[in-house]
């Protein structure tokens, strides 16, 4: 018993020395931690380590907690405190700016006389906002947007790197892409209406239509922006066609081509609200607009917020995914370190 | 010569190039940029090409290399002829050419993954050349996180690692500061030592030519020819003291009046008639009535 003490003794003191422990210590303190494992055996336990099985997962955790911590409060700085204050008194100026002009109505050329008041807005979030059709509507737009994104993703990569690589590939398809980019996918909604079998088909293709051009462009873009030296330097070090696609092109243009997703994420929210309003049935965009034929104001405010936090939303996967995919980009002249 | 061809035998890494030309442009806009040069980097040997700016130098390495194909003559490797850029040939350019998206361990094995080599046997052939350059503990840093130094350090190794016959280098310390440049070419004595490959190394740069070759080949200005071929005596290895014996102060002496002439010839013609002292008072228009 006295030697279990004195064992937990050393795995609290080990904690406390070593705010990130490794993981094999974490392993070999845990039985000593345990109080329903034999005293006897737990002297040693710690010592012969070597044939020890895997932990018992509820032990490892109240190491990683304080670790958890220690990292978080490392992690409150002077400058993110005062970044996080200044993300406060951006949006709270908007919401005050909202506040008092339909407090007050105030009517100055523009007129806040029907506009919801923030708490009025704020109430219709709690009638509706746990109700089956708020939710069904986020979730087909959600549905119309990842499968409009997806494909357009799926065929403007490889097209753009296709396109930026090869001279005749070029040739052959930039004249249409050329003609077709202008049109604004909103202006494809009648003709999309035509052309597919069903409503849902058309909206997911106006949606793919606003992200596709963006993406495309900037593979493009990310393919010519590519340093020659380093295609020349992949060939002498014995680089294949195929090879010098998946190694070097790729990953050289993958920055640009994030910058394509991103874009193509916001026009696509822009070109999928726009069609849901005109031709739609369900989504976030027709609720937005159902509520303003009903005279619904507050319900007019809750879908734009909705709108707002489900783009936000995208972009910042879309980030996310970029800094997981590309970490030498923190490093690169002009980056975050 | 004899010497060099019972090495051949035994040894790969003959470079031969014959009655190369390069032309660019055709008609009036036609430039011969190298005309008529033959020269040859036997196996082991360490050549310098040297030569004033724009005189098709870093053309015939591209020849050499396999990315441009000659106009006329031909360029063989052992006897075969360059047909396109292989992992037979290392090259290491003047502008850092590191992949940024990989660390630097995955850069030294790129050709060997490209060859289709195991991860266990890159990895241990990178680590390796690494521990060669100094830069093993900077493994797993990505190239935007080193100097620009330790960034040509790791193309050379990057270059060797494929175990190719020759190494092709153009210019490569041309971007660096005059101490590093320095601790570099000490550097690449010491690897050129160790792999004993050919090694084609292009410079403008004399005193680097020198410190590092066992032959020059000295060229003119547009359209590139061959002009001298000098022999550098000095015993290896060579030190940084070397540069202050007289053998190499003579040396630097003979090139320098080699490459004036030509530097002079590569400018304008009125520069080349009256030379550098007629510069600045007679070149620029004297009156309105010249420029309308």
């Amino acid at each position: 018993m006295g030697s279990m003490a004195r064992a937990k003794v050393v795995a609290l003191s080990m904690v406390d020395k070593h705010p990130e422990p490794q993981p094999l210590l974490a392993v070999k303190l845990s039985p000593a931690e345990n109080p329903t494992a034999e005293a006897g055996a737990d002297a040693a336990a710690p010592i012969n380590s070597s044939a020890l099985p895997a932990p018992e997962p509820e032990v490892v955790p109240t190491v990683s907690l304080t670790k958890v911590f220690r990292n978080l409060l490392a992690q409150i700085t002077r400058e993110r405190i005062t970044t996080a204050a200044l993300a406060c008194v951006s949006i709270g100026a908007l919401f005050l700016f909202w506040y008092i002009g339909t407090k007050y109505r105030v009517e100055f050329y523009i007129r806040f006389k029907n506009v919801p008041t923030p708490y009025e807005v704020f109430q219709q979030l709690t009638q509706v906002g746990l109700s089956n059709k708020y939710l069904v509507n986020i979730a087909i737009s959600v549905r119309r947007i990842l499968l409009g994104f997806f494909i357009a993703m799926a065929i403007g990569v490889p097209l753009g790197l296709a396109i930026g690589k090869y001279q005749r590939v070029r040739d052959l398809f930039m004249p249409v892409v050329e003609i077709l980019r202008p049109i604004p996918a909103i202006a494809w909604v009648p003709m999309s209406i035509m052309l597919w079998p069903n409503n849902e088909a058309s909206i997911v293709f106006i949606t793919f239509i606003g992200a596709f051009f963006p993406i495309l462009l900037n593979t493009i873009h990310g393919v010519h922006s590519l340093d020659g030296v380093l295609i020349r330097a992949a060939k002498c070090l014995g680089a294949s066609e195929f090879r010098l696609f998946l190694n070097v092109i790729l990953p050289g243009s993958l920055p640009h081509i994030f910058t394509g997703l991103a874009v193509g994420m916001g026009v696509a929210w822009v070109s999928l609200i726009a069609a849901e309003m005109i031709s739609g049935q369900f989504g976030v965009g027709y609720f937005t607009w159902e509520a303003y034929s009903l005279v619904d104001y507050p319900a007019i405010v809750l879908g734009m917020i909705t709108i707002g936090f489900l783009g936000l939303a995208c972009s910042g996967i879309i980030r996310m995914v970029g800094s997981l995919l590309m970490p030498w980009l923190a490093f690169a002249p002009g980056g975050k370190r | 010569m004899i010497m060099a061809t019972a090495m051949a035998e035994t040894q790969k890494g003959l470079i031969d190039v014959r009655d190369m030309g390069v032309t660019f442009g055709a008609n009036d806009n036609k430039i011969i940029a190298v005309d008529n040069v033959s020269l040859n980097v036997q196996p082991g040997e360490f050549v310098s090409l040297i030569g004033p700016s724009g005189c098709g130098k870093s053309t015939l390495l591209s020849i050499v290399a396999g990315f441009v194909k000659p106009t006329s003559g031909d360029a063989k490797l052992d006897g075969n002829a360059i047909t396109k850029p292989g992992s037979d040939r290392g090259v290491v350019f003047q502008q850092y050419s590191l992949f940024p998206w990989l660390s630097v361990r995955k850069n030294v094995e790129f050709g060997l993954k490209m060859a289709g080599l195991e991860q266990s046997k890159r990895n241990t052939t990178a680590r390796a050349l690494l521990d060669l350059a100094e830069l093993l503990s900077f493994e797993n840093h990505y190239p935007d996180q080193l100097s620009g130094g330790m960034k040509q350090r790791i193309g050379i190794v990057r270059a060797l690692a494929t175990s190719p016959q020759v190494l092709l280098m153009d210019e490569p310390f041309g971007a660096l500061d005059t101490q590093t440049r320095v601790v570099m070419q000490e550097i690449l004595t010491n690897i050129w030592q160790q792999f004993k490959i050919s090694v084609l190394f292009i410079t403008h740069d004399i005193e680097e030519s020198i410190f590092l070759s066992d032959r020059i080949y000295v060229m003119t200005a547009r359209p590139g020819r061959i002009k001298a071929e000098i022999k550098v005596p000095l015993p290896r290895p060579r030190r940084a003291e070397m540069t202050d014996t007289p053998e190499f102060m003579n040396l630097v002496q003979e090139l320098k009046g080699l490459i004036r002439e030509e530097s002079l010839a590569a400018m304008a013609p009125e520069i080349k008639d009256r030379g550098l002292s007629g510069f600045g008072m007679k070149v620029g228009p004297k009156g309105v009535g010249d420029i309308f």
